[in-house]
């Protein structure tokens, strides 16, 4: 049985399936239970109930939206280009879907161990935009086209400082393996981890993120006021809620790039404590209650604000970080606190 | 057929079918939607090769950055692309003149090119013993540092060159100054006043 699995191409295949099943199906899942989690954050800081009739709690109310969704009319605007158009959801989804190949949750528990991984994370979420381009540009109609201009500009702004950011993380560790990445901020619990020598860059990364995923305050593409929903407009049904699935999915995605980069990933932050995916998880629901409050209390910027935010203020920041890191782990500043080289370097 | 072989030969076809559609294609933008998936197979094939860093530097760069720009162009130009394929049939002696020449070149590249005796070539360090990334920042910020920083100036100029051609400065339109609007003071431009029922300000 194990040589089945280990030696013929059909067992190989079947164990990558399986393996890949074991993170997209809870992932998947968890989803459901976050968008309900989003809605009742957002519900209480209101001084609402928020969803809570389907299901004890509420805890179903995201089912029952997705059967809506399922079951709706597919509405496909006239003169729409239909191949593009159904394209572009997928592509959202299958692009926010294929960068967890490389988010290792434990010890050894990771898709695919690549030497390349924080590149390969950055490439797919830098091909996300082409999701929202090719909706908007696809829908044939003003309001769509507009939108996705916009967040197709917000996007590619804020990666550029997201890759800065990213930059000083590699130089700290001397890898771009996620896994060597966390390895390197083993010590003395959560006083070794990314978070303390990258303080600025933890906060530059979280905000970055959070226009990143267009989610609030920065969620110009779907401003309602001015835009009705952005690119997502006429996109109905099934179409529209894997843009919806695309965009958590990338969100969760964030949260997790988070933990990982600045806070040690499955580390525990106690070193009495066992490490374990338990902390990964923690962190990653966190971060997700920080998004969801985010969401409730920051009024939205305005859209030159946002890309000023993002070219005059974060990309000069994340620049002068990654010189001033490159010094100090060049020359060993703060007893090597910025060089762990923990693999060749 | 191993695996390897095989994905090789599915990255190949979705290369040379992006290409041959980014060509054929009626449409400008399918034409770059084309490019991206001819553009994702050779990432694929730099894989292959075992040149990750490459690969996902091709996606980064190519795809993710330069495409998206295209894109932007192509949906926002106002183009008549019937008039530009109306004088297609008068470049086409043009066009395979140019292909002509580029597989000369790979000919010659691939075929004759030898280097003399007595240069030594740099040796790249063995993969496998470093990663890939490592040994190209190796060859590169050590033994060509001088070559790839003035490939780098020279770009910058281009880039500078760009901006001084395209950037006006036009004094008729109303400019914000974000440092000013922080600094305001609301006791300045804001009067609170007691309006009595049924008076108004007078």
């Amino acid at each position: 049985m194990y040589d089945f699995f280990t030696t013929t191409n059909l067992g190989i295949t079947l164990l990558v399936l399986g393996q890949v099943l074991l993170v997209v199906v809870p992932l998947l899942v968890a989803l459901a239970f976050i968008l309900w989690a989003d809605r009742k954050v957002w519900a209480a800081v209101q001084l609402r109930k928020g969803p809570n009739v389907v299901g004890a709690f509420g805890l179903l109310q995201s089912f029952a939206d997705f059967i809506k969704y399922v079951v709706k009319e597919i509405v496909v605007p006239a003169g729409a280009d239909k191949f593009v158009y159904f394209l572009a959801p997928m592509t959202s989804l299958v692009l926010a879907m294929t960068a967890w190949a490389v988010i290792p949750f434990n010890e050894g528990w990771v898709l695919a161990d690549i030497n390349v991984a924080i590149l390969f994370i950055f490439a797919v979420s830098s091909l996300e935009v082409y999701g929202v381009i090719m909706g908007g540009w696809a829908s044939n109609s003003k309001y769509p086209f507009l939108g996705s201009l916009r967040s197709a500009a917000q996007m590619i702004s804020y990666e550029v400082s997201i890759g800065l950011i990213i930059i000083g993380v590699i130089l700290s560790t001397g890898s771009m393996n996620l896994t060597d990445i966390v390895h390197a901020q083993k010590g003395a619990g959560l006083w070794s981890w990314y978070w303390l020598p990258h303080f600025p860059m933890m906060i530059l990364f979280l905000v970055s993120a959070h226009a990143e995923t267009n989610r609030p305050p920065f969620d110009l593409p779907e401003a309602e006021s001015e835009l009705v929903a952005g690119y997502q407009v006429e996109y109905s049904s099934t179409p529209f809620l894997l843009y919806m699935i695309g965009e958590y999915v990338a969100i969760t995605m964030m949260t997790a790039l988070i933990s990982i980069l600045f806070f040690g990933g499955w580390l525990s932050p106690f070193p009495w404590l066992p490490d374990g995916i338990g902390w990964l998880l923690l962190k990653m629901a966190f971060f997700w209650f920080v998004f969801m409050m985010t969401k409730s209390i920051v009024p939205r910027y305005r859209y030159d604000q946002l890309m000023r935010l993002g070219w005059k203020v974060f990309l000069p920041m994340s620049l002068a970080w990654v010189v001033l890191v490159a010094f100090f782990a060049q020359y060993g500043a703060f007893w090597g606190t910025y060089a762990r080289w923990t693999t060749g370097g | 057929m191993t695996v390897a072989g095989f994905a090789f030969y599915v990255f190949a076809a979705t290369v040379l079918v992006g290409g041959f559609f980014t060509v054929l294609s009626k449409n400008p933008v399918h034409s770059v939607l084309w490019l991206i998936t001819a553009f994702i197979g050779a990432t694929g094939l730099f894989v292959l090769a075992g040149a990750e860093f490459i690969a996902m530097l091709l996606m980064i760069v190519y795809v993710g950055a330069v495409m998206v720009l295209f894109l932007f162009v192509v949906m926002m130009l106002d183009v008549d692309f019937a008039e530009l394929k109306a004088g297609m049939a008068k470049y086409v002696p043009i066009a395979l003149l140019i292909a002509a020449i580029l597989t000369v070149e790979f000919a010659m590249i691939f075929g004759v090119w030898v280097t003399a005796d007595g240069v030594t070539m740099l040796p790249a360090p063995a993969l496998g013993e470093v990663g890939n990334t490592n040994a190209l920042g190796t060859l590169i910020y050590d033994d060509y540092l001088l070559l790839f920083q003035l490939a780098g100036l020279i770009l910058l100029v281009a880039m500078i060159g760009a901006i001084v051609l395209t950037l006006r400065h036009r004094k008729d339109i109303k400019r914000q100054d974000v440092v000013r609007q922080m600094m305001r003071d609301p006791k300045d431009s804001i009067r609170m006043v007691d309006v009595k029922p049924g008076q108004g300000l007078g």
